[in-house]
């Protein structure tokens, strides 16, 4: 790799390149084709990566302190004080970074080793990858990699076809076929290839994966290029014996490489908000720093100029005025540790802590496809237990995009209702046994050959674009870009119409057992704007027949005008379907007479080769030919809803949180998959459905929803006097009453069409949008493009201040993923770009639930209590040298020892906070998910915010004060046993620092509500380290080696040695402690969170259950609770048997219990429906020792 | 043109990318199912309820109240006396010599300060000298020393820590020992004597040793060239005994300093402000130069501008008589110190000492108050509890 090199080159007009001349080549000075993603070698690691982190500006601020440090006049603290931190920060992520470049070196020389054929000179030689330079035309064989972005000159398949699969460049596992230019076809063989001396001339390197535009001028003629020629590198090469190419991108220049750019940086709003409050302290710290800048100029005046005689200023500093001057920036010093360097490094490792336990959840592991959940963003886990919209994809989200062909309608006639499934076999050798059928009638009807039904499924067999694998005779596979394209071939296959092979221009199949042979004049596909895809092709007689597939709407639009009755017919049948969820096709035929053909398909090579707006041209003539057609019938498809999507989407919205589902289906099939997965529920007063065409009839759908919801919500506000009445016995007041847009509480439903949200998603009519939709609990879009998935996603980003979160599976999706706050991706049956795109990525929707609600809440709580206790820490560990600063004649003298200052933060008090941020949990997993209220806190962003921080703050500064004074008052006057004054500056350095040791600690035992034995050990660890240390710094053995370093030798044994000294950090640790005491307690105790409420039940669970059933939800087998020995000694020693009964009956009902426990835990989360008495909790904060909704229906299934 | 993309799908629709980290293996990929994976770790989980609460105030106020008591009736036992002898009024004896005083005057000013002492001092007691307004806190003034020096470092001796200007050299001689603090060593020497109501004056013995931390003489300070060198010979760095002081030094320093260094040694002199050299200190050879006690008391810099320091301790001669019987005593100073330039004030304080040292009474108030705070508040907390508190809530959910 050290060959590599980046010299930069002027900007590239166009490109061009000359087959098999390198020096014509370079003259342009192309890049080779090695890379180089490594970002050091050993010589440049330390300068660069150092001039990297010194651009956070973290880091920068510290290297500025370590600056300051070394002038001896402002030095208030040891150079060591700073640097030993910033050091181990530095090396942190130097060591991090090493590593991860050190991976890229290897992938980079394993790379750029590999071996190619390069055609020089007529023969073909072995190169390394890094050689090839572009002109250089290589020879690729089969499942070889390639290795540059190539120009198809010729293969070994007919045609000059050549299949490639493209999962290492977009992630797409399906196969594309790519085609050479026929000319250069032709060369074929290798001598050819070698005088071949053609000139391409492109577009410059760019990032466009599938756009690609150039010439071939080769013996004075032009031929076009496109993205269908070319190979680009990190392909590999499939079904396919050799092909050569043309290197026209090389190494740095190739698409795989412009497109590894980095990705957008999400940040979470605790990130944006820390920031804020970052700067906020450093314009405190300067504050501080002014007023004992300020403070030391009057002491300087007033009182050091009179007690020069025994202290005289420095000659430099000869007047009051600089003195202050300095004064600042020692105390810029001192003060420093109120942003403490390890904050961000702590959020960091806090975060992959989160990062890991998602990967690790056992309850997140699809064991049917073998995947795990998988945190793909380290940064973004405690905005997971704060959203409040999620925007799910329907296809492969909330269904499996497992596609069953399920019913049809022919000719007006509906099949598909009958008993039992039909065999295939007698009639069709070919079928395939996995198929499902339950009409006979129409095998029935295939079998006495009606017209139509043979028509219907010859069209299925002719119109895709399934390439098919026949690994023997009669064992056929399908591979489909779409499941439901594969479920209609399938469908036709098992009805006699078995499409066999594909070529470019033939479609062979077997039509009831009689192979034919079609050729395929044209595929005219489909896209996302015409929404459906024909083919033209010329049966053995030579009748020409275009046979067309697409979505109702647009197909039923251009049927001959005398379909009219059959349309009507058809289009009952498909409003059936999709009334049951289906997924609707129809079907259409044209035949087309000779001269047709010709015209049109003179027109359409004319926009094939057209050079400007050729994808308008080739849809214009597309529609040009699809008119008249005549109605076949239609197709339904079952999407089937994946396991436990109801379920999990009623816990989210009893969470509080709102689902948008955004789909491509039509209306129909999404409101009823709506249904099915419980986001509507006949519960709701109304749902609201926007299918208007123009602004206008929008405008007015929305107002005419807005103004029924006041209107519904009223009367319902008026219904539930009654309720108020019984609420007040539990003495708590009504909710206010609600008359705005925003407490609406949100029963209601919209549902809204592709065009009509076009119009919605325009600027002026966008606030309407909103705030009609976010009224609303659940909120479909059908028909949406994927832009439009995300301008929705955007719009509710700049409207509501909330959390957003997409899921989706397909590439449909990655827009909206990559908008949304969080992206989730499911690693289904579409492919994974939607999981490249994605921050996290599972492959069922309903771990989701699981997602959201344990590991987003937990992180939430554990990022937020973090976060309070953080800054608590330092500034009740900083604020007292502000205190100090006033009887220390503002010199900047600090409190503590120097190592103390150096080690505090790092060592005697990081470990307990990072349990905590990682482990602690108020309440068990099996709770979040029982009762999906606990959620709310995190929406409300009610743990952190600017207020909580204020609290922090202000605890901190009274712990500061209170160990401040009150050591200074006992101390002042107090003497040691043997008469030795305790008022030395050690001694009080010693007591201020074990009392801010131990109140922190005990402040963190406080905070921590889920103590492990980590935690344990990491409390005790500290404090036990503080002393361990401290006794080690101050002892005789390190004062005689470095007598000039540690000067506090002795202070530590005979401060701890007074008795005094222990009342005062008793006295200390309980001034500081009790009032946070008395505080939380008041609060648990008159207005409990719904956490704390779940807390106290499972402790009074565990009391009355014992220790055995308390660890909710694992579910062990009876005998994993006996965690003695068994009874089977017992039983056959026969020793007493009267006691062994005893034990036995014990060990059953404490098995039963459990097991009973269980499975009561479990029933909620199935509670399909949510009870209607959840309707009045809504937003009501005040009430909640009412039990919330999943617990009523827990009680009632329970008594 | 998407006509031609084909899909290749494996069969289970499990799809595997091949990534940076290596090949997909088709091995289970399920997490382990530990304890600490899974989060399930056993813990303790503690909940502020009544019954942990309440019990704690009470515990902690019943269990402060006494221990304040106690402390209160044990600091109020303690005797103690203090006298201001600063001179900054003119009724005051000292006031002559406060006003004419400077560091350069050689004849030494001597001022007398009757008292009454009301109370009989019985066992030992502790006499302290006491300044105000005395900044021995500053920054510049704490770091202004050289601990090497002080604990004997020959090396030091000669080249002073830069951290002593503008005490380091003076006369091109090092100062010995260097620094602020040495140099503004508190130096008025106090004596007491007993006024017998027959009018004889006796005299009060001082002790002046034990007055120091046990690590400070024995540790940190040192005398240059060990316990049993010649002191004057190795601070003046000169004359007959030259060569045995240094032959101590080089066997107590041969692991610091090299051999070279004794031929470079040259004399040093004494602090500015003081009169006499660090080696003229005592006459006793053990409280004499650097490991004289009342330099190490003073060395130990106090954490507040008003501070006290321990002087001298009068032992207990018998168990029959008070060391200090009640009656008139006369203080005499010898005014070597100047405070009044920068409004600093001098005292005297004498003291009897417990177990938890000298009297105190903020402790015992302090404990007293916050445990009766504790005490109240958990009564108050009840209070509310029992009112208004939502005891049972959890309960109900529970069934």
């Amino acid at each position: 790799a050290s060959q590599c090199c980046r010299n930069r080159k002027p900007h590239e007009e166009e490109r061009r390149v000359r087959a098999n001349d390198r020096e014509y080549n370079e003259k342009f000075q192309y890049a080779s084709n090695c890379i180089m993603t490594s970002k050091y070698n050993i010589v440049t690691f330390l300068p660069v990566n150092l001039f990297e982190q010194f651009q956070e500006v973290a880091n920068t601020y510290f290297l500025f302190l370590l600056i300051l440090q070394l002038i001896p006049q402002i030095s208030s603290l040891s150079w060591f004080t700073t640097i030993v931190p910033l050091a181990l920060v530095l090396s942190i992520t130097a060591v991090k970074d090493a590593t991860d470049d050190y991976f890229r070196h290897k992938s980079d020389n394993q790379v750029n080793n590999r071996q190619s054929q390069v055609l020089i000179r007529g023969l073909l030689q072995n190169e390394k990858w890094m050689n090839v330079r572009v002109g250089d035309i290589i020879k690729l064989e089969n499942k070889q990699f390639v290795a540059a972005d190539l120009l198809l000159l010729s293969s070994s398949e007919p045609h000059g076809l050549c299949y490639i699969e493209t999962a290492e460049l977009d992630g797409e596992t399906n196969m594309k076929v790519r085609q050479s230019v026929s000319v250069t076809n032709e060369l074929a063989d290798q001598n050819n290839l070698a005088s071949f001396d053609g000139e391409v001339v492109c577009e410059p390197p760019n990032n466009k994966l599938d756009r690609f535009c150039g010439t071939l001028y080769w013996r004075d003629k032009k031929y076009t290029l496109t993205n269908q020629n070319m190979l680009l590198r990190g392909c590999v090469l499939r079904n396919t014996e050799t092909c050569y190419g043309l290197v026209i991108f090389a190494g740095p220049d190739t698409k795989l490489m412009q497109n590894s750019g980095s990705t957008k940086f999400k940040r979470t709003s605790i990130d944006r908000l820390m920031n804020t409050l970052v700067l906020w302290i450093f314009g405190f710290l300067v504050c501080m720093g002014v007023i004992l800048a300020v403070g030391n100029a009057v002491w300087e005046r007033e009182v050091g100029s009179l007690f020069q005689s025994y202290l005289p200023w420095d000659p430099s500093v000869d007047n009051f005025l600089f003195s202050a001057f300095l004064s600042f920036w020692s105390y810029v010093i001192i003060l420093n540790t109120v942003v403490p360097i390890s904050l961000y490094v702590s959020v960091e490792v806090i975060r992959l802590g989160h990062s890991y336990f998602i990967n690790w959840d056992q309850e997140m592991f699809c064991s049917q496809c073998n995947t795990a959940a998988e945190a793909r963003t380290t940064t973004l886990n405690e905005e997971l237990g704060q959203v409040e919209y999620i925007f799910s994809d329907k296809t492969g989200t909330l269904t499996q995009n497992i596609m069953t062909f399920n019913k049809c309608s022919i000719n007006g006639q509906t099949y598909g209702e009958g008993p039992d499934p039909l065999d295939f076999t007698p009639f069709n050798p070919l079928a395939d046994p996995d198929f499902c059928f339950y009409d006979d009638t129409l095998l029935e009807s295939v079998k006495v050959g009606d017209a139509h039904t043979h028509k219907f499924f010859r069209l299925l067999s002719l119109c895709h674009t399934v390439m098919s694998e026949e690994k023997s005779e009669g064992e056929l596979v399908y591979k489909a870009q779409s499941p439901d394209e594969g479920a209609l071939v399938t469908a036709a296959r098992n009805f006699g119409f078995v499409f066999r092979s594909r070529t470019p221009g033939t479609i062979t199949t077997t039509e009831m057992g009689r192979p034919v042979t079609y050729t395929l004049l044209a595929i005219l596909d489909f896209n996302n704007i015409r929404k459906r895809m024909s083919v033209i092709v010329r049966d053995p007689e030579g009748r020409i027949c275009l046979y067309c597939k697409g979505a109702d709407t647009v197909l039923l639009e251009r049927l001959h005008p005398c379909e009219q009755e059959l349309m009507n017919v058809t289009s009952d049948h498909l409003h059936e379907y999709a009334a049951d969820g289906l997924r609707t096709l129809a079907l259409a035929y044209r035949d087309l007479s000779e001269d047709e053909w010709e015209a049109w398909s003179e027109s359409y090579c004319c926009a094939d080769k057209a050079t400007s707006c050729r994808e308008d041209r080739l849809a214009a003539a597309y529609e040009h030919i699809e008119q008249d057609m005549m109605l076949l019938g239609a197709t339904a498809i079952e999407d089937k809803l994946q396991e436990g999507v109801p379920e999990t989407i009623a816990v989210l919205s009893l969470a509080n949180i709102k689902i948008w589902v955004l789909t491509g289906d039509k209306q129909e099939t999404a409101v009823n998959i709506g249904y099915s997965c419980k986001m509507l529920t006949d519960d709701m007063p109304e749902v609201f459905i926007i299918s208007g065409n123009t602004v206008h009839s929008v405008r007015q759908e929305l107002r005419r929803a807005r103004e029924r919801m006041i209107e519904l919500s009223r009367t319902r506000e008026g219904g539930k006097e009654e309720g108020i009445e019984g609420w007040k016995q539990l003495q708590c007041p009504p909710p206010p009453p609600s008359n705005l847009m925003d407490n609406i509480s949100g029963e209601f439903a919209l549902v809204i069409n592709g065009h009509s949200l076009a119009h919605a998603l325009e600027a002026d009519m966008e606030t309407e949008f909103v705030s009609t939709a976010c009224a609303c609990k659940a909120v479909i879009c059908c028909r949406v493009t994927p832009l439009q998935k995300a301008q929705v996603v955007e719009l509710i980003k700049k409207h509501k201040k909330a959390v957003t979160l997409a899921i989706g599976d397909g590439a449909n999706d990655v827009s909206m993923i990559k908008s949304a706050h969080i992206g989730v991706g499911i690693s289904g049956q579409e492919g994974i770009q939607a999981v490249l795109a994605s921050d996290y990525s599972f492959s069922q929707f309903r771990f989701l639930q699981r997602l959201l609600l344990v590991h987003g809440r937990w992180s939430y709580l554990r990022m937020c209590r973090f976060l309070c206790y953080f800054f608590y820490k330092n500034f009740a560990f900083t604020m007292v040298h502000f205190w100090f600063g006033f009887f220390c004649g503002f010199s900047a003298q600090t409190v503590y020892d120097q190592y103390f200052i150096t080690l505090y933060n790092i060592v005697y008090t990081s470990l307990p906070v990072l349990a905590m941020g990682i482990f602690d949990q108020d309440v068990p997993d099996q709770r979040s998910l029982e009762y999906p209220k606990l959620y709310e806190p995190g929406q409300l962003n009610l743990l952190f915010n600017k207020r909580e921080f204020f609290i922090c703050i202000a605890q901190g500064i009274y712990t500061s004060v209170v160990l401040f004074f009150v050591p200074c008052a006992v101390l002042s006057d107090a003497t040691q046993s043997t008469g030795e004054p305790l008022a030395d500056y050690q001694t009080f350095a010693v007591t201020t620092a074990t009392a801010l040791v131990i109140v922190v600690s005990v402040q963190i035992a406080l905070d921590t509500g889920f103590w492990t034995v980590i935690n344990h050990v990491f409390v005790w660890g500290s404090l036990g380290s503080y002393f361990s240390i401290m006794l080690a710094l101050h002892s005789q053995t390190l004062f005689l080696i470095f007598p000039n370093q540690f000067h506090f030798v002795g202070s530590a044994q005979s401060t701890l040695l007074q008795p005094v000294v222990w009342l005062t950090i008793a006295l200390a640790t309980t001034i500081c402690i009790v009032p946070v005491l008395a505080f939380r307690f008041l609060k648990v105790d008159l207005k409990p969170q719904l956490s704390d409420t779940v807390r106290y039940t499972q402790l009074v669970r565990q009391k009355k259950h014992g220790r055995l059933g308390a660890r909710g939800g694992s579910r062990r087998s009876g005998y994993a609770f006996a965690h003695q020995e068994g009874f089977g000694e017992l039983i056959t020693s026969g020793k007493n048997m009267r006691l062994s009964s005893l034990a036995l009956a014990s060990f059953a009902s404490r098995h039963s219990s459990g097991w009973i426990d269980t499975l009561r835990r479990k029933k909620p989360t199935h509670v399909q429906t949510p009870p209607r008495g959840s309707v009045p909790l809504e937003g009501s904060g005040c009430c909640i020792q009412q039990p919330p909704p999943a617990l009523c229906s827990y009680g009632n299934q329970t008594e | 043109m998407m006509a031609s993309s084909y899909n290749a799908k494996d069969e289970d629709g499990h799809i595997t990318v091949t990534g940076p980290g290596g090949g997909a293996v088709l091995r289970s990929k399920k997490p382990e199912n530990t304890a600490f994976k899974q989060q399930r770790l056993p813990a303790w989980q503690p909940i502020l309820t009544a019954g942990t609460v309440l019990p704690a105030f009470f515990i902690i106020g019943l269990l402060f109240i006494p221990i304040g008591i106690g402390l209160f009736v044990t600091s109020n036992n303690i005797k103690e006396f203090e006298i201001d002898y600063t001179g900054a009024d003119t009724s005051s004896p000292c006031f002559n010599c406060s006003q004419n005083f400077s560091w350069n005057s050689t004849s030494p000013c001597t001022c007398t300060v009757p008292f009454y002492l009301e109370q009989p001092y019985e066992s030992n007691v502790y006499v302290y000298y006491g300044l105000s307004n005395f900044y021995q806190n500053h920054r510049r003034y704490v770091k202004s020393r050289d601990d090497s020096q002080l604990n004997g470092n020959l090396k030091s001796l000669r080249e002073p820590s830069k951290e002593c200007e503008p005490y380091a050299y003076h006369n091109n001689k090092p100062i010995a020992p260097c620094g602020a603090i040495a140099n503004s060593m508190f130096n008025d020497t106090l004596e007491l004597f007993y006024n017998d109501p027959n009018g004889t004056s006796v005299k009060i013995l001082l002790g002046t040793t034990g007055i120091a931390w046990w690590t400070d003489k024995h540790v940190k300070f040192g005398n240059p060239g060990g316990v049993d060198s010649n002191l004057s010979a190795v601070f003046q760095g000169a004359g007959g005994c030259w060569s045995l002081a240094l032959s101590n030094a080089y066997k107590r320093d041969s692991t610091r300093s090299s051999s070279s260094d004794r031929l470079s040694v040259s004399g040093t002199t004494k602090p500015l402000n003081w009169r006499r050299p660090v080696y003229e200190l005592d006459s006793d050879q053990s409280n004499n130069g650097f490991v004289n006690e009342d330099f190490i008391v003073w060395m130990r810099t106090a954490a507040l501008p008003t501070f006290r320091k321990l002087y001298r301790i009068i032992g207990k001669s018998s168990q029959m008589v008070p060391t200090l019987p009640r009656g008139n005593y006369t203080l005499e100073v010898v005014y070597n110190y100047p405070v009044r330039s920068f409004e600093g004030r001098k005292r005297m304080i004498l003291s009897t000492i417990s177990w938890m040292g000298g009297k105190n009474p903020f402790l015992g108030i302090a404990y007293i108050t916050v445990g009766s705070v504790c005490f109240f508040l958990g009564v108050v907390l009840l209070v509310i509890h029992h009112k208004c508190g939502n005891r049972n809530n959890g309960a109900e959910i529970s069934n």
